[in-house]
């Protein structure tokens, strides 16, 4: 397998980096199969819910008015989580955030530190950094080990090993657990990944987390998984650094009632996730007494400047939009070169490195608009994979070398074209003549030159007819055309 | 009734046929339908391909070629989302308060075709015949921006002869999606062989839609492959007749 890469700034083209998961037929099946079953549990869960619509509503209502209002709710959860007894820091951007991460390890003289999966460490390549500093991170979530333990990446935000079958999770426990005779039953590996992970819980003293939603009322962070073993890193460590982007907050406790309800079902197609561990700054004698709370912006700020496209922040990463897209059914998560990929994070990963990377995954999308159907938040992500290409190409047209790029040929010449109906005619008949040598006897293209063979690799093309409807159109107004 | 013809600029070149059947449905339902040839394209190719100033030009066009139409019928779902849901973008982005207000007095009168049979003209049966097994590809513009619902079921019901297939997964994309079926060729041909799957399973003799871009797409691919199926658009089944039967090509 290729390793793939998930640096934005490294990535290829969505269009060239699809082409070996294409190739990847068990990646392809896995991938189907796994989304397959979260839709149908998705599916079944909202429309046992009567009042969904009105759900649906007032979590997007809240998560705006959250981002219209960031700075006061952020204000008030530092001030309130500062009183609990947690310490606040501000990070610009990823670099920031890293070495504020390694300050705290440093001081804590941490060689090792235990995760809960946080999708927002990811995003600032933390793992690599702390390797290069002498801290080994070990992740504990169930997938993420998979992924740590096979030297692969995330290809979803919520099930990150999504792309990896019970065989193949065998293979690496076996290999990398040093068990020769593990079987694929699910309770025999899940037994080898608890005995793995308890060694490594009751050793290690200092923990990382992301944050589900920060509670400005309370200075609360609450986190939601399926497993129990994020549970195991609250209780534990001494230290605990909870890692969270700026839009993650929510006014008050309160609002968990909404938020939990359309996160679970979106999520994991489950009423209620298992574990819901909600903490509020240092608890004397019980869990982590030190707390420490990392809140990135790293592009946040600048989206959130962005009247039109603020909506990206309301994301609450339950991933249904990956799960319900055709296009990332097909290609997985890693062909997004980003640890945020389908249609979320087709319109996140370049607004988070402020279009100056990942520009082709506003165009990784056929527009159907199935994310938006299931969004819980209502982020009409088509609107906003349209506007972001609106922006690519304003850029892209500036670029020399773009002036004879076949695509932006063809529209600036079917602009001229479709500006005068005279012109337009003109077009058909030069098109029709045009490809007269390359339309079989039956009428049909089985091969185009050029640009055009992106179109016959996989599909035949009719040639274009004798007759316009218009030249018909007129042919019969003048009594000469056939009924 | 008058009701004036967008063919839209595909249908127009690719597709005449399609044109000539909403002509003679609208027609045997006594419309008087007028065909304003100054048109050309709504601008969605542009406007889904980031070439948004090309595109409010065409949208420009469109509203000012249409503001003293009785109704405008458009037999192109994907064409009619384009009107309906990105012209008052690049109306609020790029133009002004008289075009913004021509724009609100037209919208309510422009129609997809299945919608201008029901909604307007009340019309389930057209008195269509069509003796085949027949399968509907939703199209996720009918289905999700227009929200055409049971209004192609209900028509199609209602032809003579016709044997109506269910399809799987009807609200899965067939991978068309405009310029992204050449921009990402590779990704839309593997959508498209998840989608043939499930259209081939049916065992239709057509694969009917309300979009002849979709089915320019599954057509041309079904060709590729010798396939024992075509593509037809709804409009050509319910023009079709026992004196005329459908042009098919």
């Amino acid at each position: 397998m290729i390793h793939p890469v998930m640096d934005p700034k490294l990535a290829p083209p969505f269009p060239q980096a699809a082409l070996p998961v294409l190739r990847n037929t068990q990646l392809r099946k896995n991938v189907a199969h796994a989304t397959d079953v979260i839709t149908a549990k998705r599916a079944r869960l909202v429309a046992e819910k009567s009042d969904w619509r009105a759900l649906r509503d007032s979590a997007s209502e809240l998560r705006m008015h959250v981002l219209e209002n960031l700075g006061t709710y952020l204000e008030q959860f530092e001030e309130r989580c500062t009183a609990a007894g947690g310490v606040v820091h501000w990070a610009a951007d990823a670099a920031e955030a890293r070495q504020i991460i390694l300050g705290i390890l440093r001081e804590e003289r941490a060689k090792e530190v235990i995760k809960i999966k946080t999708m927002t460490s990811a995003e600032i390549q933390l793992n690599p950094f702390l390797a290069t500093n002498g801290i080994q991170a070990h992740e504990t979530d169930l997938a993420e080990i998979i992924l740590q333990l096979g030297n692969d990446e995330p290809s979803h935000i919520v099930v990150p090993a999504l792309h990896v079958n019970r065989s193949q999770v065998r293979e690496i426990f076996a290999r990398r657990m040093d068990l020769p005779e593990l079987s694929d039953n699910p309770q025999e590996l899940t037994a080898a990944a608890r005995t793995y992970l308890r060694s490594k819980f009751l050793a290690v003293p200092s923990a990382i987390s992301g944050a589900n939603f920060l509670i400005a009322e309370t200075g609360g962070v609450a986190v939601v998984e399926s497993e129990g073993n994020g549970r195991m890193c609250l209780t534990l460590p001494r230290t605990m650094i909870t890692l969270a982007g700026i839009e993650k907050v929510i006014p008050r406790y309160q609002d968990l009632e909404i938020m939990l309800q359309v996160l679970a079902r979106s999520a994991t197609g489950e009423r209620m996730n298992p574990y819901t561990s909600l903490w509020t700054g240092v608890t004397k004698e019980d869990g982590p007494q030190n707390f420490h709370v990392v809140l990135l912006d790293n592009g946040r700020s600048e989206i959130l400047r962005n009247e039109r496209e603020r909506q990206t922040l309301k994301c609450i990463r339950c991933a249904a939009c990956m799960n319900a897209c055709p296009v990332y059914r097909q290609t997985g998560g890693h062909a997004y070169g980003s640890v945020y990929p389908g249609p979320i994070g087709a319109i996140l990963t370049p607004q988070l490195l402020k279009m100056e990377f990942a520009q082709s995954l506003p165009f990784a999308s056929s527009l159907c608009g199935a994310c938006y159907e299931v969004c819980p938040v209502k982020i009409n992500i088509p609107e906003s994979l349209i506007d972001l290409r609106a922006r690519v190409t304003d850029q892209e047209r500036q670029e020399e070398r773009r002036f004879f790029d076949p695509l932006y040929v063809g529209m600036r010449m079917a602009s001229k074209v479709f500006a005068s109906a005279g012109r337009f005619r003109a077009a058909q008949r030069m098109a029709r003549i045009g490809l007269k040598a390359f339309t079989g006897r039956d009428g049909w293209i089985r091969g185009l030159p050029g640009y055009g063979a992106r179109w016959t690799m996989t599909r035949d093309l009719r040639g274009i007819p004798e007759q316009s409807f218009r030249d018909w159109w007129t042919a019969r107004d003048n009594g000469k055309a056939k009924p | 009734m008058r009701a004036s013809l967008f063919i839209t600029c595909y249908n127009d070149t690719l597709f005449p046929e399609t044109g000539r059947a909403v002509v003679a449905v609208l027609e045997r339902l006594g419309v008087d339908v007028e065909f304003r040839p100054a048109q050309t394209c709504c601008g969605q190719m542009h406007a889904n391909t980031g070439f948004q100033g090309e595109a409010f030009s065409l949208a420009k066009k469109f509203v000012k070629l249409y503001a003293d139409a009785e109704a405008v019928v458009i037999p192109s779902s994907s064409c009619v989302a384009m009107i309906r849901d990105q012209y008052p973008l690049l109306f609020e982005e790029l133009g002004n308060e008289e075009l913004r207000s021509q724009f609100r007095a037209l919208l309510p009168r422009v129609y997809e075709l299945s919608e201008f049979l029901l909604d307007v003209l009340d019309a389930e049966d057209v008195g269509a015949y069509f003796p085949h097994r027949v399968t509907y590809h939703a199209t996720c513009h009918g289905l999700r921006a227009l929200e055409l619902g049971d209004r192609p079921f209900r028509l199609l019901n209602k032809v003579k002869g016709l044997e109506l297939a269910p399809l799987d997964h009807l609200d899965r994309c067939c991978g068309f999606g405009g310029t992204f079926s050449v921009k990402n060729a590779e990704v839309s041909s593997a959508m498209m062989t998840a989608k043939l799957q499930d259209v081939m399973a049916t065992r239709a003799e057509f694969c009917t839609a309300l979009d002849n871009s979709c089915l320019m797409h599954l057509g041309g691919a079904m060709h590729r492959e010798f396939a024992a199926m075509r593509t037809i658009h709804m409009a050509q089944i319910l023009a079709s007749t026992r004196e005329h039967p459908a042009e098919v090509a």
